[in-house]
Formats: structure tokens, sequence, C-alpha cells
């Protein structure tokens, strides 16, 4: 069972939870940015709850089936087509072997997964098939996917005729959302007015946002002297003030540790919300009380 | 003694704060806690992150709650002594110094007024602890660099430094596990890999063990670089 890229997606790498237990060495998570479409692709095909996907950033690209394959599409709407033919997403559909699927642009959100029943099979490197482009580890040789690659699919026992009827409800992607943080570790860095500043204004996602950090622009957070802190743990959705003044939220490539003070941690929750917001959308912050 | 402060980071993890200094006695109060917390291996605790001054504690709330596990922490901390219960680590890490393995230690003779021979005597000197591991797999932060041998960093960055490069950078010392760029100053480079994927262990330090530096010479270097191919290293590790 497999599949041939014809046609390279802007940033598309293999992908499941991530790569945990190697955070004290330095090692990064990885892993899918929207944990809520990862879990319905697989729920979807009757997959394994870990079982690794396709994410698709921002512009998909396009496949071809060499073997009959169950697939799902959730996330973002890329405008999915199997063989010219428009391609539902949030449920399985049967691809047969020979056709072509194509992604277009993201019409909402930022990120489409690919799912294939049993699963897109790709060594596991530490526990994890989750690609790290920085350490060049996992996923397919390391790295992002090219024309020409084929990636082979997991064993599935699971018919199409089993869960034909399968259906999941598409989240709505909006350009202006609100996240919910907890407050903290780090809050007593921030001026009363900063902590102001951060709840009250509206943030935009940067151009230069990716996979590691989702970077704002937005009216500078005041701090009491400065941002820097001795460097400390930092976990998916730590939301970091720089010395400029500005969020950075980061995200599933994170790095492991970090040296700038936390105003806060996004609400795990919402951080699918933020893992499809494109540049150029518009994020609220609203304090979750915690304890 | 500072009291430890817990403070969440998120909905899923906890940070145990220890105080807001580089120190080795409170980097050891982490380590020690890190250590309790794995004997006692609770329920719905995922992972530990320890740094210089506090232990990130990954969980799982839907098996522990953060009050719960606040409780735990504070008990086990109280239980904990003031250093790791685990036994002193000693890693010998043979270190080629100067010519193009360490580029940098000319303009380290000007900018510290010390002669090459002495800077490579002070640096292999010292055992220098590991307090943590963090920007890149096997990327050790260490403390103990000697005063004398301290240097600002480069203005501009290097866009690549080779995997093993041996650096200064203001009071730290340290080695590049992967080819990576970055902005410390070269002084030799370890044969060794800190980070190897490959490896069954793939990070050779742990953090709170120690490291000392063995200059080597060059023929030493590659002699060891194709023993580690071969599979026939042995890393010197003493108590």
């Amino acid at each position: 069972m497999s599949l041939k890229v014809l046609v390279p997606g802007a940033l598309t790498t293999v992908q499941d939870l991530g790569r945990y237990g190697y955070q004290q060495s330095g090692m990064p998570c990885s892993g899918v940015m929207d944990q809520d479409a990862f879990r319905t692709a697989n729920e979807l095909l009757g997959n394994s709850p870990d079982a690794a996907v396709l994410e698709h950033t921002l512009f998909g690209g396009g496949y071809q089936f060499t073997s009959d394959t169950i697939i799902a599409l959730t996330g973002a709407d890329m405008a999915p087509t199997l063989n010219g033919a428009p391609c539902p997403m949030y449920r399985p559909v049967a691809a047969a072997s020979g056709s072509v699927l194509m992604l277009g642009m993201a019409k909402s959100g930022c990120r489409t997964y690919l799912a294939a029943a049993g699963g897109i099979d790709v060594p596991v490197v530490l526990g994890s098939r989750s690609t790290n482009l920085k350490c060049r580890i996992g996923g397919y040789q390391g790295r992002v996917l090219q024309a020409g690659d084929i990636l082979l699919t997991g064993e599935s026992s699971v018919s199409y005729d089993e869960i034909a009827d399968r259906t999941a409800e598409p989240p709505l992607f909006s350009s202006e959302i609100t996240v919910r943080v907890i407050e903290g570790p780090q809050a007593d860095y921030f001026t009363e007015k900063g902590l102001q500043t951060f709840y009250q204004e509206t943030y935009t996602v940067s151009e230069q946002s990716d996979r590691m950090g989702c970077r704002m622009d937005g009216p500078a957070i005041e701090s009491i002297r400065g941002t820097d802190i001795i460097s400390d743990g930092i976990v998916f959705g730590s939301i970091q003030v720089t010395s400029a003044g500005q969020p950075i939220i980061l995200m599933a490539d994170r790095q492991t540790t970090g040296g700038y003070a936390k105003i806060a941690t996004v609400y795990s929750r919402d951080l699918p919300l933020l893992a499809q917001c494109k540049p150029g959308d518009k994020v609220h912050f609203s304090k979750k009380e915690f304890i | 003694m500072n009291d430890m402060q817990l403070l969440p980071a998120g909905d899923r993890a906890l940070v145990a704060e220890f105080g807001n200094t580089i120190d080795p006695e409170i980097n050891n109060r982490v380590h020690a806690l890190a250590g309790r917390i794995l004997q006692e291996s609770i329920p719905g605790v995922l992972e530990l992150v320890p740094t210089f001054r506090s232990l990130l504690i990954h969980y799982d709330p839907d098996v522990i709650s953060h009050t719960a596990l606040c409780e735990k922490v504070r008990l086990l901390e109280k239980s904990s002594g003031r250093t790791a219960e685990t036994v002193r680590r000693v890693l010998h890490i043979p270190c080629c110094y100067g010519s193009h393995f360490g580029p940098d230690l000319a303009d380290m003779e000007k900018l510290t007024g010390i002669s090459r021979d002495e800077i490579v005597s002070i640096h292999s000197s010292v055992d220098y602890k590991v307090y943590m591991l963090g920007f890149l797999p096997g990327f050790v932060y260490l403390g103990g660099l000697d005063q004398r041998i301290e240097a600002p960093r480069l203005a501009t960055p290097r866009v690549k430094i080779p995997r093993g490069s041996v650096g200064i950078g203001g009071s730290q010392t340290g080695v590049y596990p992967l080819d990576s760029p970055g902005g410390w100053r070269l002084i030799g480079s370890t044969p060794l890999d800190f980070y190897d994927p490959d490896r069954e262990e793939p990070v050779l330090c742990r953090a709170g063990d120690y490291i000392r530096f063995e200059p080597v010479s060059s023929s030493e270097y590659y002699d060891i670089r194709q023993k580690l191919q071969h599979g026939t290293y042995q890393l010197q590790i003493t108590n």
C-alpha cells in the first residue's frame, strides 16, 4: 500500500502525536500542530490513536495512489479533488489505485491532515514517526516531502464498507479567534499595564510564524525590567514575550527550553485554534481561571 | 534557602521553581526533586525537564489533578535531600584544541591576555557540571568556567558550526551536538558525538553529570573518530 507525491505542498511532513521522553536531553517533541484534526482523521479510519498522518501547511499539492487506499482529510479546507471531482472531508473516502488527489490553497484554516487506513508507515525514531526538520530525523528521511517520494501505509483490518457511514463535524475556522490562557509561570515579570495590554489588545499572526512558534504583532507588552530569564522549560502553548514586548506562542516544533519570560500558557484545548491560524489572522487572549 | 514555588505552566504542566540564579546548590535541589519523583513513579506524571533552577513536570490532568500533583510534589520535596542521590558521573571528553579544530583560540589569547597553552590547561582542569540540556538535542549547559577565560560571543554568529565544536560564550562553555549556527568562540573540537540518533542512548550526557575535557592531539582525534566508527571506543567515566 503506498502513495506517491506528484506535486509537493508548501510544507508537508509526516507527523504523529510527537516524540516524548527526550525533552530533558534537549530533543524537541515535534508532532502534529492540530491534535483535534489529527485525532478525528484517525478515528474516522479506525486507526490507532497515534497513527502517523501527513500535515500540509497552506498549500497541499498532489498525490497518486499506487494501490486502493482508504483515506480521510481533516483540518483546513484546501478544496480537495479526487480525479478532478470534489473530495469530501471529515469522512472516509475510498481512493482507487491510480487515482489522483489534489489539494490547493487553504481557503479557511491553515493545515490539512491526510490520514490513510493503517497510518503512514515510516521508521519509528526515538518512539515516534514525527518529522523533526531541525534535527533531520523521523518522518520521511527527516525532511519535507518532495515530488517523487513514495509513502507506504501500514496494515489495516478495516474495510471501507465498515466505516463508509462515519462522518465528523468539520469545525469552523475563523480569521479572528479568542484563545483561553492560564496566567504564568512568569506573569510577575510584567506590569499591571502590560497584563492589561495582553488581555485587551488584538494581536496579528506574523508572516514569520511556523511550526516552531506563532509570532504575534501588536501593542508591546510592558515588563517591569525586561523579559530575560534564566532559561527554563517550555510547553506546547507557552507564550514568551520578547524584549521588544511581542508575544511568541511556542508550538509543535518548539525548543525544549527558552530564555524569555512566559506571561501565560494557552489552554491545551484551544491549541488547535491557533494551529489553524494563518499569517494576518487576529488573536485575542482571555484569562482562564485555573485553580 | 528559598522555598520551592509551584507555578502552573498551562493545564498540563507544573513548574517547581527553586530560585532565580544559576547556583550549584539550587540546581542540586532541582535534580534531587527530579530523582525523588522518578523513584516514586507517580501515575499521570509523563516527563520531567530539569533546568538551571526549576523542574518542569509534564502531567496528564485526566489522571492526576493540578492540586493533587502539587501536594505530592511538596511532600516529596520535603523528603528529598539537598543533593541528588545519584552516583556522581564524570565523563572524560577528549578535545583537540586550536588550529582548525578551534579557530578562535588565537583571538582568545588577545581577548584574555593568557597564552593558548594556559587557556587549554585552565579549560581542561575543571569538572564542569551539566546543569541542564536544551536548545538542541544533547546541547549541555555547563557550570564552572574559570572567569579568566570568559570571552564575549562573536558580534556576528557563524552560519554553520561543525558538530563537536567546543566553544566559550560569555561565562559558559559547551559543545555543539549538531552542525548549527552559533555565536560562541570555538577553541577546540571533540571527536565524540554528543548526539547520535542511531545510538541506543542518543544523547551522551545527562543533566547532573560532570564533564572534564582532556586535551588530545589531532592524530589522537582521528584515531578516536575511527574507533567510534568501528564501535571500539570506550568512553571513560569516573566517579
